[in-house]
């Protein structure tokens, strides 16, 4: 009898080993997901997103578009952490963990990444120094400030065959950090850091604007040679030249601090043909809500 | 430490005595000193100049407190200095005092037979006396500008001379360390360059505490004779630890077609004033000042800037960039004089200041002072803070606030360290700047 029950024991127990080893490994392979449910965000008194909810893949391309003033960027800076975006209600969560807890630095270490509408210049800190100190820190999640450093020529190697794939030109990392950098070169700079520090989710903030044609296709086939499997992509813009290269799984319609209306590429397409006007038809109360705030801060 | 070592007073009359007795040197010099001495006693009780000294609470400092020390402190004491540079570099040579005393001195012999002068000052009133005589306090920094100025001159002790002849290059760097080791040791070193025509050199001058707890007091000159057509490069990193009154007169003088650049890096001492002039004599004369302040805890460091355009067709630029932390204080005080017959001066004159806390405070104070009517002459100052969304940008790429903060502050200083072509002396004061921040890569 005793030895029936040690067998059935040891049994359940291997078993219970195995499934634990298959988990781990599922875990390792599974697929990291951004989960935004019901976020309410506001600045300062003025409340934007009213109640967004959305899902991001690792793989997956989505496009956010919407007029101005709809909350897009606002939303990009929220799931960054910048302090002035105050996350009233809702969550944001990537694998279970409750990224509304964390600081900016500590989100870029789990993996996520904001291209800045309008980058900052930060004089005497050269490029590559910077991306040094970021790469090393996103690679290393636990580093504390004063331990070492990616080994120098490790870094160097990285980078000069990161800069060859988007065509920059190597002079660019002895630069100072968007100091006296044209608009083109500012957004380059963002795909360059993009580019050495492989998030799992990039939050594009109108990437393409204020850049003329040639600009926009360059950076468009940077992102374009960037994205894959590995990388969740928000692209928020509204115009269509970056979806080119970069065609989108899912497209957003962002009206009133709410996602709409959600479709596929051709959505995309439909929007920058015919404008919002058919969007804010199909959502009269959210059209309401538009123009009743456009007013207030006339 | 603190034992049966004989210190010897530098207020009183006896102490300036006993100090004498200590010295062999030559009757015209201990005359000399009579006389700083008599002068320093009556500048005691003569109010400093206002326009320099206003912002400069001097309150808190008591003369008395220090003392000369008679003997060099026993065994490695007097080599225990955290240098930051001595170990970097391949020198044409080296001194180093500690306490107002020799330590060590070399020069390669390629230099000396190429007539170069370079050891302690004591050593060179004795052996190059005419020398020493005809520059020593006697054209740059002048015993009666104040009292300071003549208390260095009744007891300097220790410090440097360089001699370099007509048209010698001197290629590899030089190297001054300059120590306290003993608690409440007073030292008066004198650094004193002399470049006759046509000729080069690059001195690289360090100070440094042996003890961070050790109070201390510097009374310090610099004497840069920059002779027709000559250049010189000229460095002082002024790193005493946190218990150091530093109070020096600097002065460099730019003949006619020289170029002198000068850069100072300000990162130690409980409280500072230096009082740093930059004459342009001659025609062409050029001059560059760079500098960078430090100041952290409760530091309290000032700096009087004179860029003196005395000759047509000189050119001087200056640049200072100070950063301030915890309850720190700056105070620059910068001047550019222009004389009638300095016609076509060109000047340049900028302070720029990062406050990175509440209680820390900057006071710049750019002037001019132009008499003559063919000159260009710019001056400005800045201060601000650092902005908020560049610690956001940075944090968004992992670098934490700490990093982020550090980083800035070194781009801050990094406009300086670009000015400054000699690589070691780019690489320590980057080093400096990051040591005080607390990190080392």
């Amino acid at each position: 009898m005793r030895e029936i029950v040690v067998e059935v024991i040891a049994r359940v127990v291997d078993d219970l080993l195995r499934l634990r080893k298959h988990l781990v490994e599922a875990d390792f392979e599974m697929n990291s997901k951004l989960k935004i449910e019901n976020l309410h965000v506001q600045v300062g008194e003025t409340p934007i997103l009213k109640g967004v909810h959305l899902e991001i893949s690792q793989g997956e391309i989505h496009a956010l578009m919407g007029p101005n003033g709809s909350g897009k960027s606002t939303l990009a800076y929220a799931l960054m952490g910048h302090p002035k975006y105050v996350v009233t209600q809702g969550s944001i969560d990537i694998d279970g963990i409750d990224v509304n807890e964390l600081d900016p630095c500590q989100r870029a270490r789990l993996g996520m990444f904001l291209a800045f509408q309008y980058p900052v210049t930060i004089p005497g800190v050269k490029v590559a120094d910077f991306l040094r100190h970021a790469i090393t820190n996103v690679r290393t999640p636990d580093r504390k400030e004063g331990e070492p450093l990616m080994p120098m020529k490790e870094f160097r190697i990285e980078l000069r065959d990161t800069m060859k794939q988007l065509n920059m030109d190597p002079e660019f990392a002895r630069r100072y950090l968007n100091d006296g950098f044209s608009g083109g070169e500012k957004k380059r700079m963002e795909i360059l850091q993009l580019a050495m520090l492989k998030p799992r989710f990039a939050l594009l903030d109108e990437t393409d604007s204020g850049l003329d044609s040639d600009a926009v296709r360059v950076v468009s086939e940077g992102l374009a040679k960037l994205s894959g499997p590995d990388m969740g992509v928000l692209i928020i813009t509204h115009h269509e030249r970056l979806l080119e290269y970069n065609i989108p799984n899912y497209t957003h319609v962002m009206l009133a601090g709410k996602i709409v209306e959600t479709g596929d590429a051709s959505l995309a397409h439909d929007l920058h043909a015919n404008g919002y006007a058919e969007v804010r038809k199909r959502h009269p109360e959210e059209a309401a809500q538009e123009q009743k705030q456009q007013e207030a801060t006339v | 430490m603190q034992t049966a070592m004989p210190h010897i007073s530098i207020t009183t009359s006896e102490g300036f005595e006993a100090f004498l007795a200590t010295r062999n040197e030559p009757d015209w010099l201990a005359q000399r000193r009579r006389e700083a001495f008599a002068l320093y006693q009556s500048l005691c009780v003569v109010e400093l100049d206002p326009e320099e000294f206003r912002r400069v609470d001097l309150r808190l400092f008591r003369p008395n407190d220090y003392q000369l020390v008679a003997d060099l402190p026993d065994g490695d004491e007097a080599n225990q200095f955290s240098t930051l540079m001595e170990h970097r570099g391949d020198f044409g040579g080296s001194i180093a005092h500690t306490d107002g005393h020799l330590v060590r001195s070399d020069v390669t012999s390629e230099l000396v037979e190429q007539g170069v002068i370079f050891c302690s000052l004591s050593e060179a009133v004795l052996k190059h006396e005419e020398l020493v005589k005809k520059y020593l306090m006697t054209k740059a920094v002048l015993p009666d500008a104040d009292r300071f100025s003549a208390w260095h001159a009744a007891f300097w002790t220790g410090g440097l001379f360089l001699y370099v002849p007509r048209h010698v290059t001197i290629e590899k760097p030089l190297h001054s360390l300059i120590g306290l080791a003993s608690s409440k040791a007073a030292d008066y070193s004198h650094t004193l360059i002399v470049l006759e025509q046509g000729a080069s050199a690059t001195l690289l001058e360090e100070t440094a505490s042996a003890d961070e707890n050790l109070p201390g007091l510097h009374i310090g000159a610099i004497e840069l004779l920059v002779g027709e057509e000559a250049h010189l490069r000229y460095v002082q990193l002024q790193n005493w630890h946190h218990r150091v009154f530093h109070f020096a007169h600097q002065c460099g003088h730019v003949g006619r077609d020289a170029s002198l650049q000068w850069t100072v890096g300000s990162l130690g001492s409980k409280f500072s004033h230096v009082h740093q002039d930059v004459m342009l004599n001659g025609q062409g004369a050029d001059a560059q000042v760079n500098g960078i302040i430090f100041a952290t805890g409760r530091q309290k460091l000032s700096y009087y800037t004179q860029q003196y355009h005395k000759a047509p067709n000189t050119h001087s630029d200056l640049l200072y960039k100070d950063v301030v932390c915890d309850r720190s204080r700056v105070i620059w005080r910068g001047m550019i004089e222009v004389d009638p017959v300095a016609q076509k001066t060109d000047s340049y004159q900028r302070n720029d200041s990062l406050i990175l806390s509440h209680d820390a405070r900057v006071d710049a104070i750019p002037g001019l002072k132009i008499e003559a009517d063919g000159v260009r002459c710019t001056h400005g100052a800045t201060a601000g803070q650092v902005d908020e969304e560049q610690i956001l940008y940075c944090m968004s790429r992992g670098i934490s606030r700490g990093e982020a903060m550090h980083l800035i502050v070194n781009g801050f200083f990094q406009q300086i360290f670009d000015r400054i072509p000699v690589e070691i002396v780019r690489d320590t004061l980057s080093q400096s700047v990051q040591t005080k921040l607390g990190f080392d890569n």
